[in-house]
């Protein structure tokens, strides 16, 4: 369950649009069944009331999408973000992808999400129903009758160890903020760093070996915002929709690592759409472990305009041979 | 019709692979099934069906097409083809099986695409049908017999035992070879869960998605329908839906400049991509409403035009289940079909 109901959500969202403030809203609509949600623009009071939802499924992160929909708008465009979220959000302002003036951001806590995987894991696949109004949630099977399973067992991975429940962007928060979290995000990393060189590649190998270069990493990923990406530009030289071995697939995830390192808020959307569920946020968590490491604790989109300190030469900047030295498991 | 005791598949499998390689649905660590080469102790999944479809085993993701190698003034052409060896493709779900006559309708048509034709030509395909299919299938959309696959032999699993029935001369052929393992017997068991299978079949939530609205001819109906803005507002032009499709077929043929040669391959493309079709005189569809479109007026509208109606989509649910967005199929068929078009 969220603490924050639709209804809260859905009489901000008809108040905003009804005097004006906003001439759209950016949220979530109803699917086939209780958990398919698709982000979407609603532009009138009926067409909010009829598919508007809030619920823990509604793990899409908006703020890529306002890169496209400010350039479409002549007035503004309101927004929720989840605390995770306005990490994004920040990140995407900090680096001057959309125009501020164009968006209203309304600040909504956040629960956690379900990962329907897992509910489909603990229940089996033929679901007919969800209902997550409550902590254990009731899920009705096409062929095992009703069965019920806690929220804290199904829900995304990124959830479990939330970042943050503090919003760090917003013009109108909804409900109560909260803190951020000292969590254990990076005990996977450790784990990863913990093993030989040898079984790690064999690690990454085998998650990679999956990956079917459907590209919806980058496409849903709020950092990778280039106009023309690389990998897409036929003249780029590098441009290949192809799995032709499994070298190009490491390097075409390792690329893409160091490309948003310094800059991934850690908002886990990477992950959540990978068809072929590779852990792809780990590689990303292991940059900002390192970057915590070598140049003191960064979150990206913290604050707008901050430096990250990959772009922020200092003269106390670690030396290279430094990190060279570490040498073994923790290279 | 023969059948096996469970507990005897492994028997079966084993006499199979005499022959040539047996792929079959296998669960991975990830906790989802993709199709693997059988090996002695290799586990049949019982998961209802594989992520990535068995479209790979006769149009492969990437496949090299030949290759050049230059001396001197000579260009020295290479044919790299390997698709000679007779192999078995284990599990097919009634769905899945359906995708290859739609697949077959664009390879094996004049001009015949000699790489795909090799591999149907050594594949023999073992259909398994369905029992407990999920709630994202739709199969029965597009006429499909989930309780009754095509294939070249048909199998069916009940508690205790598996099923077969060969359908084609391949089939009998398969089928005869595996008489050591299999013994004769009647269909009463087969047709008490077949009628089981069908009855559920009815009772799924997608049971009443109707292809009546779509068709060939129904070009100037839709592609000005104002829904396809709404529908494509969200999408983020990956390819993921494309790439777990049966059906979809298009592809991009490519030079790689091996520093004293070139080898050609060809690899799946997706209408979803920017880049996709671009040619000399550009990108034909610039907008992702445009790329959006393409992919579900090809397979509802422009597929059934050119192929007595048959559509190109078999209701495998796949896009369903791993949309990024969950935008899908059957959302598009209920919104266009839904509304009012001329």
């Amino acid at each position: 369950m969220q603490t924050i109901t639709r209804e809260q959500l859905l009489d901000k969202a008809v108040s905003l649009l009804s005097d004006g403030t906003v001439q759209a809203v950016l949220g979530w609509q109803k699917g086939e069944f209780d958990y398919d949600i698709t982000p979407a623009v609603f532009e009138t009071e009926d067409a909010l009331k009829k598919n508007f939802v809030w619920n823990d499924f509604c793990g899409a992160n908006f703020s890529k999408y306002l890169i496209e929909r400010t350039k479409k708008i002549e007035g503004k465009i309101l927004v929720f973000l989840k605390p995770c979220d306005t990490y994004s959000f920040n990140q995407l302002l900090t680096e001057h992808r959309f125009d501020r003036d164009k968006v209203y951001a309304v600040g909504i806590p956040c629960d956690g999400m379900i990962d329907i995987a897992l509910v489909k894991a603990a229940c089996g696949d033929a679901i007919s129903s969800i209902d997550t109004s409550a902590d254990t949630i009731q899920v009705e099977t096409l062929y095992d009758g009703a069965k019920t399973v806690d929220k804290a067992s199904v829900l995304a991975e990124r959830c479990v160890v939330c970042k943050s429940k503090k919003h760090v962007a917003y013009d109108e928060l909804l409900g109560e903020d909260g803190e951020v979290l000292d969590n254990n995000r990076f005990d996977e990393v450790a784990r990863l760093e913990a093993m030989s060189a040898d079984e790690r590649f064999a690690f990454w190998q085998n998650e990679l070996s999956r990956c079917i270069r459907c590209n919806a990493c980058r496409d849903v990923c709020p950092a990778c915002t280039c106009e023309k990406c690389v990998f897409g530009n036929p003249e780029s030289g590098v441009e290949n929709k192809a799995v032709s071995d499994s070298f190009e697939e490491k390097m075409f995830h390792i690329i893409r690592a160091f490309h948003v390192a310094g800059r991934c808020t850690d908002c886990g959307e990477c992950s959540r759409v990978c068809p072929q569920n590779i852990p792809l946020h780990l590689l990303n968590r292991k940059f900002i472990k390192d970057i915590n490491a070598f140049y003191g604790d960064y979150q990206a989109g913290a604050e707008v305009g901050s430096r990250a300190p990959l772009v922020d030469y200092t003269t106390e900047d670690l030396e290279p041979g430094e990190v060279f030295d570490r040498g073994g498991q923790d290279a | 019709m023969r059948k096996c005791l469970l507990t005897s598949i492994d028997a079966v499998l084993a006499q199979l692979a005499k022959a040539g390689d047996v792929y079959l649905p296998v669960d991975g660590d990830d906790g989802a099934a993709s199709f693997k080469k059988w090996e002695e102790g290799t586990k049949w999944s019982e998961k209802l069906n594989t992520v990535r479809s068995p479209k790979d085993f006769f149009f492969p993701q990437t496949e090299n097409l030949m290759e050049f190698k230059r001396e001197g003034k000579n260009i020295e052409i290479i044919d790299v083809r390997d698709e000679k060896a007779d192999f078995v493709v284990f599990g097919v779900r009634a769905c899945d099986v359906k995708s290859f006559d739609v697949l077959d309708r664009v390879f094996l048509t004049d001009p015949v695409d000699s790489y795909y034709a090799e591999r149907r030509e050594h594949g023999v395909i073992m259909s398994l049908a369905c029992t407990r299919p999920a709630e994202t299938c739709f199969c029965g959309t597009f006429d499909i017999d989930a309780a009754d696959p095509q294939g070249d032999v048909t199998m069916w699993k009940t508690e205790t035992e598996l099923f077969f029935r060969a359908n084609t001369e391949k089939g009998e052929a398969l089928l005869a070879k595996l008489d050591g393992v299999t013994e004769a017997c009647d269909e009463a068991a087969v047709n008490a869960q077949q009628e089981k299978t069908r009855d559920i079949m009815k009772k799924l939530p997608l049971a009443g998605v109707s292809t009546e609205k779509f068709g060939g001819g129904k070009t100037d109906t839709y592609f000005n329908a104002p829904e396809w803005s709404e529908l494509s507002e969200s999408c983020l032009g990956c390819g993921t839906c494309t790439f777990v499709c049966p059906t979809c077929q298009c592809y991009d043929i490519r030079d790689f400049d091996t520093g004293n040669g070139v080898i050609r391959f060809r690899c799946w493309d997706s209408c979803m991509y920017s880049d996709f079709t671009k040619m000399a005189h550009g990108n034909n569809r610039l907008s992702q409403l445009e790329r959006f479109r393409q992919r579900f007026m090809h397979k509802l509208v422009y597929y059934p035009e050119n192929n007595d109606g048959l559509f190109s989509c078999v209701g495998c649910g796949r896009c369903l289940a791993k949309c990024p967005i969950s935008m899908n199929i059957v959302k598009v068929m209920k919104k266009i079909g839904g509304s009012d078009h001329e």
